[in-house]
Formats: C-alpha cells, sequence, structure tokens
C-alpha cells in the first residue's frame, strides 16, 4: 500500500510493483522497496539483476512501465521535479565535466540547482576543505586518480545536502584504500540524518553501510532483511581444521553425521566447514577426538554474506579479482 | 571551520511562468559558460581549431586556386574566401555534435537530468557556447582573407548582413550537431562521422562554380544550402562569381534562399534535439 506519509517524514524512498522492460529484457519484474528516513539500503545483486534500472527510476532518469514510487514524498513520475530538488545522485560512472576543475565543477551545479551565486561558490569551498579535496580541488578532473574522482563526484551530489541519495555501486572497480575513504563519507552523511539507497555488489560493502539489505537478481527481490536476520536464514557454521590433512576425510564424515548436512572439504587449508542449527560443538568435539583426528582450530561463526548471496542466487556475487588495479597508486 | 547553512537557500520549483522562463535562461548560460570554460584548460584545441583555417586559405588559395578560373573574371582568392566563410560555417556543426556526443556517452548528461535544471538548457547552453566560438573563428578567418588580398566592397551594412547570415546558419547547422550528437550518443563512434562534413561543404560552389559539374551533381550543389549562403556573402561583399541568370532559384535569390533554410533547419532540429534530450534512456 502507498504510505499515508505524503511527506516522505517516515518513509523517504518507497517503491511498489516496478516494472521496466528492455526490448525483449524485463530488467525489473515487480520490485518493491521501502527505505525509512535516515537509513541505509543495500541493494544488492549481480551485473544486470535490475540495481541500476531501479536507481534511474528512482532518480527520475527513467520511466517505468509499471508500478509507483516515491521519493522524499514525491511521485517520481508527476512530481518529479520536486524530487529532483530532493535528491542527490553519484553514479557508478564519474559525473563530471573532465575538463574542468573540480572547483568549477561542483560551482557549476551549485548555479544549476540555482543557488545564488555567492552561496554556489561558498558551498564548493566549503565541501572541498570538509571532504579535504583543496588540494585537488584546482587542478582537471580527467588528471585526478579514480578514487578522487569518485569522491569528487559522490561530493557533486551533496551540493544541496539532499535528504535523500542514490549511489549506483559507488566503489566498483576501487582500491582498499579509496573504497575505505568512500565508506567514511557515507557514514558521515548518514550521521547527518541522510536516507541512502546503495547498489554494490560487493557483500562486504553492503554488510559494512547497509541498515537493510534488499537482494535483487533478475529483476525480483530474492531477499530482504537486515545482514543480520539474512544471515541467520543459512545457520551459523561449524569451522574444523585439521593439524594432519590425511585425517580430513575421516573429519568430514564425523561433522558430516553430527550436523546432517553436506560438509564443505578445503583441502590446502585441511579446513572442513558445515552449517549448523544448534549448538553441536562438544559432540563434534567428542566424535572427532573417537575418531582420531587432531584439531588445530574449532570456530562456530556467522555465515558471511557471500555465503548468503551464494545460496540464495545460486552463484558468486562477483568473481573475487574484480576489483582493478587502475587506482592502486 | 564554519558549517554553511544551506537549507535557507535551496529554492522550490519555480511557481510561476516567468520565474520558469528566467531559470531556463540562467540554466542555459550556466551550461554555456562551462561549455567555454572547458577550452581554457585545452587550449591546444582552440588552437588546431583556429589554424585550420588559414591552411585552407593557404591550400586554396595558392596550391588549387592557381589552376582555377573565375566565371566571369577576377581574382581566385577573393572569390575563395565567401566560400572558406561558408566552410567555417558548415564546419561548425562538427563541434556541437561531439560536445553533445561527449556529454551523452559519459554520466554528467544523466546528472543534469537528474537535478531540476531547464530540460532546455543543455542544448540550448551548448549550440550559445558554440556560436562565440564560431564568431571567434570567424574573426580569424576575415583576419587571413585580408592577409591574402580579399576585401568586401559595398559598405558596412552589406557586409554585416553577410556576416549575419554566416552566423544565422551556423546556428541553424549546430542544432542539427546537437541533435546528431544525441542520437549517435558516444564520442568514438561520432568521431567517425566528422568526414562526411567535407562532401556537405564541398559539394557546392565553394571552391569551384558548379556549372562544369555532372547535371546530377550539379543540381544536388546548386540546392545545397551552403552554396546559397556563399552566392550570397559573394553578393553582399562585391566579390566576383555573382549569380549571372538562368540560375535555379536559390542562387538566384540566394539571400532569401539562406533565410529560408536556416529558419527551416531551427524549425526542424530545435525541437528535435530537445525532444531527444528531454526522452534519452528513459
Amino acid at each position: 500500500m502507498e504510505p499515508d506519509d505524503r511527506s516522505g517524514a517516515e518513509i523517504a524512498i518507497w517503491a511498489e510493483g516496478l516494472r521496466k522492460r528492455f526490448g525483449d529484457t524485463e530488467a525489473l519484474r515487480g520490485v518493491d522497496l521501502e527505505v525509512p528516513r535516515g537509513k541505509v539500503c543495500g541493494l544488492l545483486g549481480p551485473n544486470g539483476a535490475g540495481k541500476t534500472t531501479a536507481v534511474r527510476i528512482l532518480a527520475t532518469l527513467a520511466l517505468p512501465d509499471g508500478g509507483r514510487a516515491r521519493v522524499a514524498g514525491y511521485d517520481v513520475v508527476r512530481d518529479a521535479e520536486q524530487v529532483r530538488y530532493r535528491i542527490g545522485l553519484a553514479g557508478q560512472h564519474a559525473s563530471l565535466d573532465d575538463k574542468l576543475s573540480g572547483r568549477d565543477n561542483l560551482r557549476m551545479l551549485g548555479r544549476l540547482y540555482h543557488l545564488p551565486e555567492r552561496v554556489a561558490r561558498a558551498r564548493a569551498d566549503e565541501l572541498l576543505e570538509r571532504f579535504e579535496l583543496v588540494e585537488a580541488a584546482d587542478r582537471v578532473v580527467k588528471t585526478y586518480s579514480g578514487g578522487m574522482r569518485r569522491r569528487i563526484d559522490l561530493i557533486g551530489s551533496l551540493i544541496i545536502a539532499p535528504p535523500v541519495l542514490f549511489l549506483d555501486e559507488p566503489t566498483t572497480g576501487l582500491d582498499p584504500r579509496s573504497r575505505g575513504q568512500i565508506w567514511e563519507t557515507i557514514r558521515e552523511l548518514v550521521a547527518d540524518g541522510t536516507t541512502v539507497l546503495l547498489t554494490t555488489q560487493y557483500l562486504d560493502e553492503a554488510d559494512q553501510l547497509a541498515d537493510d539489505i534488499v537482494v535483487v537478481d533478475q529483476g525480483r527481490v530474492i531477499a530482504s532483511g537486515a545482514p543480520d536476520e539474512l544471515k541467520a536464514m543459512i545457520g551459523n557454521r561449524l569451522d574444523v581444521v585439521v593439524r594432519d590433512v590425511a585425517t580430513l576425510d575421516a573429519a568430514a564424515k564425523v561433522l558430516g553425521s553430527v550436523a546432517g548436512a553436506e560438509p564443505e572439504v578445503e583441502h590446502g587449508d585441511g579446513r572442513v566447514s558445515v552449517p549448523v542449527r544448534e549448538m553441536v560443538l562438544i559432540d563434534v568435539v567428542r566424535e572427532l577426538d573417537r575418531a582420531g583426528v587432531v584439531v588445530a582450530d574449532v570456530a562456530l561463526r556467522r555465515p558471511t554474506l557471500d555465503e548468503v548471496f551464494l545460496r540464495l542466487v545460486g552463484a558468486p556475487a562477483h568473481d573475487t579479482d574484480g576489483i582493478r588495479e587502475e587506482d592502486a597508486a | 571551520m564554519t558549517v554553511l547553512d544551506i537549507s535557507a537557500e535551496i529554492p522550490a520549483p519555480p511557481a510561476t511562468a516567468a520565474l520558469r522562463v528566467r531559470r531556463a535562461l540562467r540554466d542555459g548560460v550556466t551550461v554555456a559558460r562551462r561549455n567555454l570554460a572547458q577550452l581554457k584548460h585545452q587550449p591546444g584545441e582552440l588552437v588546431g581549431a583556429l589554424i585550420f583555417p588559414a591552411i585552407l586559405v593557404v591550400l586554396f588559395g595558392y596550391v588549387f586556386g592557381s589552376a582555377i578560373a573565375v566565371p566571369g573574371g577576377g581574382n581566385y582568392r577573393e572569390y575563395l574566401m565567401p566560400g572558406l566563410f561558408a566552410m567555417t560555417t558548415v564546419t561548425g556543426v562538427l563541434g556541437t555534435m561531439l560536445g553533445m556526443a561527449t556529454d551523452a556517452g559519459r554520466g554528467i548528461m544523466d546528472r543534469f537530468r537528474s537535478m531540476p535544471v531547464a530540460r532546455s538548457a543543455v542544448p540550448f547552453g551548448q549550440t550559445g557556447a558554440d556560436i562565440l566560438v564560431g564568431a571567434l573563428a570567424m574573426v580569424i578567418m576575415v583576419g587571413c582573407g585580408f592577409v591574402v588580398g580579399w576585401r568586401a566592397h559595398n559598405g558596412l551594412a552589406a557586409t554585416m548582413a553577410a556576416f549575419g547570415l554566416l552566423m544565422l546558419l551556423r546556428y541553424a547547422i549546430s542544432w542539427v550537431g546537437a541533435f546528431l550528437g544525441l542520437l549517435i550518443g558516444d564520442p568514438d563512434t561520432a568521431d567517425q562521422y566528422v568526414p562526411l562534413v567535407f562532401p556537405i561543404s564541398m559539394i557546392s560552389n565553394t571552391f569551384v562554380p558548379t556549372e562544369h559539374m555532372p547535371a546530377w551533381l550539379r543540381t544536388i550543389a546548386e540546392w545545397n544550402p551552403v552554396s546559397a549562403l556563399v552566392a550570397a556573402c559573394r553578393d553582399l561583399f562585391g566579390n566576383p562569381g555573382a549569380p549571372v541568370g538562368h540560375e535555379p532559384w536559390p542562387l538566384a535569390h540566394p539571400i532569401p534562399a539562406t533565410l529560408g533554410w536556416s529558419f527551416l533547419l531551427l524549425a526542424v532540429f530545435v525541437p528535435l534535439a530537445v525532444r531527444r534530450y528531454v526522452t534519452m534512456s528513459r
């Protein structure tokens, strides 16, 4: 149901049954979303899942073929202009003018938000200072490193301090240090009360930043909830590392029978891992001892979001070498 | 540090039509300023664009010109310069096309479209900036013309009228470029279309008279808007090669023909380009 809350005071982003088709491809097949004000929602899914299409509709760039959506209290189709005064968008492709300096870019954006010239200039300076980009501010954007470019692109979406921010894969292709800086910036914004919809294919990113995660695959929402709830869906895991790799098969057999599930065996680490529903630690240790397996390490742990994703989608969220080296310098 | 309180300054959507028009104009000026500011950081491109006319003057004025006879007699370089002014006008389509294709291919157009920027501001700003660059290119070309002996002979009013026509058609053609750039949507593909501008500017009376061309080509050349523009300029500047009767209508009446072409192109391509900008990738 459409929320009564038409001002967006409680629900900042709301969507119901969003559909979008490109030719023969159904990019979205009925997506529902609800993000409370001041929260971070992580839209998680593999490439082509429909994440970007959803963001484009919510940010008024694309029209839905079906369904409705309200952002900051306004309908994204009927009241698109009202929405545009209340949102910021930072895309995975740096959406700045390459041929201008960072400062000139920010000033231009301020003017395009119809801020008075004096305010547009002051705001550009303030943002550059707050996010420690003053040194690079007067260089042409083309000369920036990938990480710096993303940061200034992100800042470009903050000109009017929008109550709702859309970040479409803000760290894809960045090195770990740059990702950390972007995360830091996002956390600061959230602390100020901004509502954020973040798309990502990195599970740790969603885990780090999001209050709620919506997993999409092939244009549909296949799971949603807090990161811990999603992890709880597939239960805890028990990891056992054996001292002698020759005993690995025996250990796997014990774990399989105690937990009643198929164990995963990693020969390289001498590790056996199995999902467990309840505390079986003592049983496992006793049975291993009885089977003559000498244990180097035993740990009961929550699953990673990668494991959740693998279970839900049936494929890894991204290949592990997806991070490019371009920003390593 | 002091934190600017931005909340008081964020404008609401315009309440009246007058305010809406004012905002749209201001947005157009902002985008045009941005396009001009880009040149500040790449003076090389500007210099290249300005050296090109000088090369054309030498190439056509002295290399090819030495073998070309002007119909009705006269100095070839006096005959040539209105043609080169027109060529400068037509090649203006490229800057607009590449500029728009570059914006469309990068994320910046998405950013503009997610902002409360007037939908017409981006194409109007781009074409507005391009007409200023075009005026500068024309000044350089006139300088080159003076060096090689070209003069306007019919007084100030006729001379200004000729430059007015050159700028008007250039503005109209830049809207064709804006539409094509948005249609193509990426700078690398747009680059492939650049050479097409040469047949359009050269299958005309720009460099040689049309009368010795094969009949079918001659018809194309005579109805090419560029030919009307060149004929109008020769007429207004008092340069050799002006119409001498039994010519098709656009060359017999080159001034109304140029005005007609300009307004026709504007009437077709301004709405097309703005519409394309509003609806693309939705």
